[in-house]
């Protein structure tokens, strides 16, 4: 029995990979339903931005160029959820919905006409993914104990989109709560009819609010095809938008929370990876469908309010209507 | 608040929507370089021209009226289950139980202890997101989308260690012993003398599902409790104060519709399949949130949807079959539909309101001539 075999520094590693395109889609859903629309189509943006990024990248041979198809691409279905819950005050669980079905199905028709490959993309070589970055003195650093190798491995080494996403958790707090933008975001998912008073566009704030999740949901896409894997297949996501959702329920809408929460949900798809280091850790095998679902379980456990009550922004769902 | 005449209301505007989603999925066949028209053909051809495609194109209708079903019950109470696909799930490892750990003598007795073993079981699943919203206030949305996947850890788990026969590599269930085989289409229907396709999955489900719209539409509009139900679905506050209790009402119209969602699985698992795999569902539990939107949450409307899309399922699977179309493009159809009829509900709606004010002021200067 070895405890610390669960933290072996290439589980954590693996972790810092598998939570980041978490982290941005959790960062995407805070922006949202901060500004109060819900979005449970996080899922759907990261699989079409996911889907051309790694399109674009493959046939332009640039990551860039990808990145901003991405970003285009999960930003023209941000405007179909604004244009749904926002101008036409339609349901936005329901514009959720048909989003990530869209995605689903659009990504895996245009692959089929574009490539030929059976719903994926060819798989990126070269410009076509972002590298890894070393970071300054990572190798001379890597002979100091404890903290050489946490350094070499576990920071440095990441594609350079892990490390945007780390920024924005800063980034976000700073903007949510120390800049007037944020308080009036904030204020519009509380009480969007004090907003509207003040002579603040609602209308303007949530569209806007939709648009950065639109961007960050790009970001998380995008680092899915070109950054953690080579390409695309169809329903890479893998429920990575709803596990999001979940980090960001844990969280409490909070960014810095956001962090903590994408980290240990990470760490749980990153552990599933290794049923051999779980047993060799604890002495008894541990189902892998358990971990699987620890995420969506601990979510619930949240939600009941039994460890802590998650309350969400208080206009949030609901489209405002202005008094006539 | 009545602008529109109620006809509109119930046939005009889904009609538009799907109309609307009918032009953009032809314009998405278009852009991928196919003929819309010829696609069109193909899928009336291989879903209707024949008892084979008939077969499959109610097999498929069967399965959507039970989760049309469940998302209607749960709308009218002004919940949206989004948990049906979990629910449809755990009702195929109830029918598994039921059909593989008791020795049934006859299919009539089987098929009934069947129906009660996946509701039960979708029921129960439904249980708890029901539960915690009433009591704690959790988002049902969010946790029935969490029990989805909570739903399908269970199954695997299941199926890959208990229920999977020794030997057995795959992750499925033995096959379900002879005397639980339910009559397909083609059995009920030769005594009648009609010839209906033999290798065609629809079967004795279709009538099961026929009957629950019946009964759904007496639960809602013929019972005190279905006016409790349509009441608090259209004003929780004001059902409050009529001495109707949300707990109660939220766990009931719930518990129906995790039951409808979970007796899916006597069409896919008894009737189909006959042993019970991991992807038994299908997305089908999705399917029904547009089917519930289309139908307007009318059994009668969710009954008609579902064989739109049990015709739009078997069609895409010809489609797939014969074009270089891929199968996603009826879930794309799907997407659209759920697009224009439940979220831009309000973009078909608004026009036509102000279409029809117009008509009535028209009509009404006409009526009282210049005095």
């Amino acid at each position: 029995m070895n405890f610390f075999a669960l933290f072996d520094l290439s589980v954590l590693d693996t972790t810092v990979r598998l939570a980041t395109p978490l982290l941005l889609a959790c960062l995407a859903g805070l922006f949202s339903e901060r500004g109060g629309i819900f979005d449970i189509g996080l899922e759907g943006k990261m699989l079409a931005a996911a889907f051309f990024s790694a399109a674009l990248a493959a046939i332009t041979g640039s990551v860039w160029i990808g990145l901003l198809a991405g970003i285009g691409a999960s930003l023209v279905l941000s405007a179909v959820h604004g244009l749904a819950s926002i101008t036409f005050r339609g349901n936005q669980l329901i514009s959720g919905v048909a989003i990530n079905f869209l995605a689903a199905g659009l990504t895996v028709l245009i692959a089929q006409s574009w490539f030929q490959q059976g719903g994926r993309t060819p798989s990126l070589i070269g410009g076509g993914r972002f590298e890894p970055i070393t970071l300054p003195f990572a190798d001379a650093l890597s002979t100091v104990p404890v903290f050489g190798p946490i350094y070499a491995e576990l920071i440095s080494g990441h594609s350079i989109l892990v490390y945007v996403a780390l920024l924005c958790v800063p980034g976000t707090w700073y903007i949510l709560f120390r800049t007037r933008f944020g308080l009036r975001l904030r204020a519009v998912g509380e009480n969007p009819a004090a907003v509207d008073t003040a002579g603040v566009s609602v209308v303007g704030l949530r569209f806007a609010a939709v648009g950065i999740c639109g961007i960050l949901c790009g970001l998380a896409g995008a680092y899915l095809a070109t950054g953690l894997q080579a390409g695309f297949v169809k329903d890479m996501t893998a429920g990575r938008g709803f596990i999001a959702l979940a980090a960001l329920i844990f969280a409490k809408w909070r960014p810095w929370h956001a962090l903590w929460a994408t980290l240990l949900f990470g760490y749980l798809q990153a552990i599933a990876l290794r049923p051999d280091i779980i047993e060799g850790a604890l002495g008894f095998k541990v189902q892998v469908q358990l971990l699987d679902a620890l995420p969506y379980i601990l979510t619930v456990v949240i939600l009941a309010g039994f460890v802590g009550k998650a309350i969400p922004p208080r206009a949030g769902g609901e489209p405002y209507v202005k008094e006539r | 608040m009545d602008v529109m005449p109620k006809w509109a209301e119930v046939i005009l505007v889904p009609l538009i929507s799907l109309l609307l989603a009918a032009i953009l999925s032809a314009l998405v066949i278009l852009a991928i370089g196919e003929d819309p028209v010829a696609a069109v053909k193909l899928m009336v051809s291989g879903a209707l021209g024949s008892t084979y495609g008939w077969g499959y194109t109610l097999y498929y209708a069967t399965n959507f009226m039970f989760t049309g079903l469940a998302v209607a019950v749960a709308f009218h109470a002004g919940l949206f289950n989004i948990g049906g696909e979990g629910q449809a799930m755990l009702g195929g490892l109830g029918v598994a139980l039921v059909c593989l750990f008791i020795p049934w003598p006859h299919w009539t007795i089987a098929v009934l202890a069947a129906i009660i073993g996946s509701a039960l079981f979708g029921a129960l699943w439904a249980a708890i997101p029901a539960y915690l919203q009433a009591k704690r206030g959790s988002h049902i949305v969010i946790t029935t989308i969490m029990f989805n996947f909570i739903a399908a850890a269970v199954l695997n788990y299941m199926l890959v260690n208990i229920l999977r026969p020794a030997g057995s590599m795959d992750p499925a269930t033995a096959r379900f012993p002879e005397a639980v085989h339910l009559p397909s289409l083609h059995d009920l229907l030769a005594p009648f003398g009609i010839a209906f396709s033999k290798a065609a999955p629809a079967n004795v489900s279709l009538v099961v599902a026929m009957i629950a719209c019946v009964l759904v539409w007496l639960l809602i509009w013929r019972t005190p409790l279905g006016l409790e139900i349509r009441s608090y679905g259209k004003s929780q506050r004001a059902a409050r104060y009529a001495g109707i209790g949300s707990v109660r009402i939220t766990m009931i119209a719930m518990l129906i519709s995790g039951a409808l969602a979970g007796m899916m699985a006597i069409n896919n698992v008894m009737g189909e399949a006959e042993r019970l795999v991991l992807n038994a569902v299908e997305g089908a539990g999705f399917i029904g949130i547009a089917v519930a939107l289309m139908g307007r949450s009318h059994p009668v409307g969710v009954f008609l949807a579902a064989i739109l899309f049990g015709f739009l399922y078997q069609g895409g699977a010809e489609l797939a079959l014969w074009t270089s179309i891929p199968r996603e493009l009826i879930v794309v159809i799907q997407a659209l539909v759920i697009l224009f009829t439940g979220a831009l509900d309000n973009m078909v709606r608004m026009p036509l309101e102000r279409i029809f004010l117009a008509l009535r002021r028209t009509s009404k200067s006409k009526s009282t001539p210049a005095e």
